[in-house]
């Protein structure tokens, strides 16, 4: 095609001289297809549901959740009740994940442990949402010197060992799950206000270069369709993931004695009950809490770097 | 006279998430000891992927060069290894890239990075290839060479760092030096500079140039030939004269129209309307059909045969066959 | 960097300020005072309370005399143990917990970076898949989660390796693998990452127009840059595996600092807490200095003594 062929009579035979016309542009134009146009959440959905990992993640999730719902609830055994006849009971046809030392059921525990760590998880990052918005929108909206003391704050905030400061405050406190959430955002929400901060900045930017150029009504369209969606995407990200660190935080709790007391069950205390089952051989009770809080925090982790990907404004095409 | 560089009907495609793209489609274009040839067109129409397959720097995958040759000495650089690259790139050809402030790593000083690239390539003590760097750091004018060598790239100006970028890819004395919009990230005085010391190192060191831009104001300074790309086709080739002043491709009237002269009196801007063809899957016939005001159907179904205007003028585009001269006779005329 | 130092020590002084207030202030808002209880202190104990925390004092004196207490590294004694000070117990476990975490983090450092760079070099491919999943599951399974798993499988099931304590190195094996796997993964996200990022930067695209060779070019160009963001990280990393020594030390029955803490939690005994607490943040907070004073020699941009030169 781009060959350098020497072509000294101009005059190309094999095409017809009729073609030799000014093209009709109307006839072309109406050739041309204009590719669906999707809005920034279609367009992420789709990528995230072509993220297998993440997909898997969701659907656990959403499989959890149905469990940790109904489950104690199907199930015909109480959380509570102990039942010293039937202690450490085998995964059998009546009791799916077995039993543990005090005869309790442990498929039964299981699912309200997973109400534990769920509550505590979206709590701590809805918590979080809200108080990082609300100071991180605050330090980014005013600007100059509010913003320079506010994050001055979050700056020594954020050199706190934040797990002491919790384990400080429960022993203050006393253990109770009310305390654990409290604790938890206390300390939680700099990160989170951080990423506000940074998202305004940069959404007040566009809007006064925007606003500089006249743009009038269109302001605020490009600002919800453009703009929101690319400052909603880190938030979002952010509050997926301080999910599974809350749920860790929980259980770390609980397995040293700080969480969730007995006889209400947590994965973290479940799994300290089944630490003392490692040489009994009772493995199901260590196994199902450790299986659990494992893959939960595995799902949301995958979860939330798959939304990363897929809400990452630079990757749309 | 002596051909340094021969590319004969280049093609290079990238696999991508969506499909093939095709963006260099047959190219050919050739350079000669100790000249400069400008590669012109708008971003996207393929040079920079040209030039980067000339130092084997195509990102492989997703890249791939699917035909073609690139002579170098009489060797084929689409068929070296990577090992014998490397024995190339720095050394033979070099290459300066568009933004300064990115081209050099932050956290080595300039002197490293300078002497780096010597020692790699050439046994030399320590002291000599210091030597080395600091006649080259004068060549460039940067001043106080001595003192600035111990410095990071952040200490230095975008002008002065792009001087730097050029010493980098001139410490080895390569034969052919690609500089890939050198001057576009520069403040328009700075421009100047940088264009004027391109002469005086071809000047004094025989290098010849391929210069990638977009810029025709840089082109008109510094360039011998000018190849206009479009949409991974070279459309039109000639000396800097031809091209100015007897501009055959609507495109590349397009573009010269596009470009504050002030040579020319009554200089009115003229945009292009419209934007280049999609490469997932590029036109058969003329890309340029349905941006170019000249149009015909033959454009839009045949690919232009390849027209001789002199020894180095050479253009791609129907309007070149004389029945179209007989049809739009009157409103195709070479400025 | 002499007006970084200063600003980065300055905020460490704050935040421990704040630590040492706030354990104080925790500590006298537990509803009666944790001092003066009746269960279980006998009388000597409560006298060397009284004395040391000149608890007929008023508060705010309290808090003086705390805060000079503090400062002079002496944070009275025990109430559970009352032949020991915290001091002894602080000296007895800390270098055992220092152990633990300094071997952990030595060895999350290294081989998650090296986990990091051959994902990135190797982006796309299978290698890269299985690098980020093993990363993905090490910062999804608790480190006491995968300590009683490591116990189960190498020390019940295989009885290849000691369960418990801390007497040689083979003892050292399950405790650290269980303490660095976290941050190891953590670290290999970050790594590849940020390598993947460097890798299309322009200076690395120059460094191979230079004719230099892969390995050159990841270990003198990309490496440096790309770590830059995982030594910011340490400072976090220290303090999870710091906690994490808390409970690996209850599960393997290690002598070491955490172990006295998680004790003293159960018992209530409020001294050791508070002079724990204190001492951990004190050598966190320090830590964290120490962190950025290393990136600040790192990233040549932040020396502020030599002057920007146009």
């Amino acid at each position: 095609m781009g060959l350098r062929k020497e072509v000294n009579n101009q005059h190309s035979p094999s095409v017809p001289d009729e073609w030799f016309r000014p093209i009709n542009r109307a006839e072309q134009n109406a050739e041309k297809v204009s590719r669906p146009s999707l809005s920034y959440w279609q367009d992420a959905w789709h990528r995230l549901l072509k993220n297998r990992l993440a997909m898997t993640g969701l659907v656990f999730l959403f499989f959890l959740a149905i469990m940790a719902i109904f489950g104690p609830i199907w199930s015909p055994y109480s959380v509570t009740t102990i039942d010293l006849p039937n202690q450490n009971l085998a995964p059998s046809s009546s009791h799916w994940f077995g039993t543990d030392d005090l005869g309790r059921d442990v498929f039964t525990r299981t699912w309200y442990g997973a109400r534990i760590s769920l509550f505590v998880g979206l709590m701590a990052a809805l918590i979080d949402f809200f108080v990082g918005i609300i100071y991180g929108g605050i330090s980014g909206y005013k600007g100059g010197r509010v913003d320079n003391i506010m994050m001055r704050i979050v700056e020594i905030l954020y050199g706190l060992p934040y797990l002491l400061i919790v384990i400080l405050l429960l022993v203050v406190m006393g253990p109770s799950l009310t305390t654990i959430i409290v604790a938890l955002s206390v300390t939680g929400w700099v990160g989170m206000a951080r990423i506000v901060r940074g998202q305004v900045l940069q959404l007040k930017n566009y809007e006064f270069v925007l606003a500089s150029q006249s743009f009038g009504a269109k302001t605020k369209r490009i600002i919800r369709k453009n703009l929101l969606p690319n400052t909603m995407g880190p938030i979002i990200v952010q509050m997926t993931l301080t999910v599974p660190s809350a749920i860790f935080a929980e259980s770390f709790l609980s397995f040293l004695g700080l969480g969730i007391q007995a006889p209400y069950a947590s994965w973290g205390v479940m799994a300290n009950d089944g630490l003392s089952t490692i040489l009994s051989g009772h493995w199901w009770r260590l196994f199902f809490p450790a299986f659990f809080i494992s893959a939960t925090m595995f799902a949301f982790n995958v979860l939330g770097d798959g939304l990363q990907d897929a809400l990452d404004p630079k990757l749309r095409e | 006279m002596d051909k340094v560089l021969d590319v004969k009907n280049l093609h290079i495609s990238f696999t991508t998430y969506g499909g093939e793209v095709k963006a260099v489609r047959g190219v050919t274009f050739h350079l000669n000891k100790g000249e400069t040839l400008a590669i012109v067109g708008e971003s996207g129409c393929g040079k920079s992927v040209t030039s980067s397959s000339i130092m084997g720097l195509i990102p492989s995958p997703p890249g791939k060069i699917v035909n073609g040759s690139i002579m170098y000495k009489g060797k084929d650089l689409t068929k070296a290894t990577d090992k014998e690259m490397r024995k190339i790139r720095g050394v033979d050809i070099s290459m300066i890239f568009q933004d300064p402030m990115t081209a050099l790593n932050p956290t080595l000083t300039v002197g490293t990075q300078l002497v780096e690239g010597l020692k790699h390539h050439k046994t030399l003590s320590n002291n000599e290839a210091r030597k080395q760097a600091i006649a080259m750091m004068h060549l460039v004018g940067i001043p106080n060479p001595e003192e600035r060598m111990k410095q990071y790239p952040h200490q230095f100006s975008g002008g002065m760092r792009q001087r730097i970028v050029i010493a980098i890819a001139l410490i080895c004395e390569p034969e052919l030096l690609i500089a890939d919009e050198p001057t576009t990230a520069l403040d328009v005085t700075i421009q100047a500079q940088i264009l004027d010391l391109f002469g005086r190192i071809q000047e004094q060191l025989g290098v010849s140039i391929i210069l990638i831009t977009h810029d025709l104001g840089v082109v008109a300074k510094i360039a011998d030939r000018i190849a206009v790309m479009y949409a991974g086709k070279i459309i039109e080739t000639g000396t800097k004269r031809e091209i100015f002043y007897h501009a055959q491709h609507p495109y590349t009237k397009g573009l010269l129209h596009s470009v504050p002269r002030l040579d020319l009196k009554e200089a009115k801007l003229i945009p292009i309307d419209g934007t280049p063809p999609d490469l997932f899957s590029p036109p058969i016939g003329c890309p340029f059909t349905a941006r170019c005001p000249y149009a015909m159907e033959v454009c839009d179904k045949v690919y232009p045969t390849h027209s001789k205007i002199s020894d180095s003028h050479h253009v791609e585009c129907w309007l070149q066959d004389d029945r179209a001269k007989l049809v739009a006779g009157s409103t195709v005329t070479s400025k | 960097m002499l007006r970084y130092i200063l600003k980065r020590f300055t905020i460490m002084a704050v935040t421990l300020f704040i630590i040492v207030t706030l354990t104080f202030i925790l500590m006298h808002s537990i509803p009666g005072s944790p001092f003066n209880q009746e269960r279980g202190t006998n009388e000597a104990v409560q006298a060397n309370l009284e004395e040391f925390y000149n608890l007929d004092e008023p508060l705010y004196v309290q808090y003086f005399i705390y805060l000079k207490a503090v400062a002079t590294f002496d944070f009275g004694p025990s109430i559970k143990q009352p032949t020991a000070t915290v001091n002894d117990l602080l000296g007895r476990g800390f270098p055992v917990s220092l152990e633990l975490g300094l071997v952990s983090i030595i060895i999350a450092v290294i081989s998650g970076i090296l986990l990091g760079i051959i994902a990135a070099l190797r982006h796309n491919e299978i290698i890269d898949y299985i690098a980020m999943t093993i990363a993905v599951l090490g910062i999804s399974i608790p480190n006491f989660i995968l300590a009683t798993q490591l116990i189960q499988t190498f020390a019940v099931n295989l009885k290849i390796l000691p369960a418990a304590t801390w007497s040689s190195p083979m003892h050292m094996i399950l405790p650290t693998i269980a303490l660095a796997t976290g941050p190891m993964a953590i670290i290999a996200r970050l790594t590849r990452s940020t390598m993947l990022e460097v890798l299309t930067q322009d200076y690395i695209k120059m460094a191979r127009a230079k004719g230099l060779s892969p390995a050159k070019i990841v270990f003198k160009h990309a490496l440096r840059n790309a770590l830059m963001p995982v030594v910011t990280i340490l400072g976090t990393l220290l303090a999870g595996i710091l906690t994490g020594t808390f409970v690996l030390e209850q599960i393997f029955a290690i002598p070491g600092m955490g172990k006295y803490f998680v004790e003293s939690i159960n018992t209530r005994d409020y001294p050791v807490i508070m002079g724990t607490t204190v001492f951990y943040s004190a050598f966190l907070i320090f830590m964290l200095f120490l962190v950025d004073i290393v990136y600040g020699l790192l990233d040549p941009r932040i020396k502020l003594h030599q002057k920007e030169v146009k």
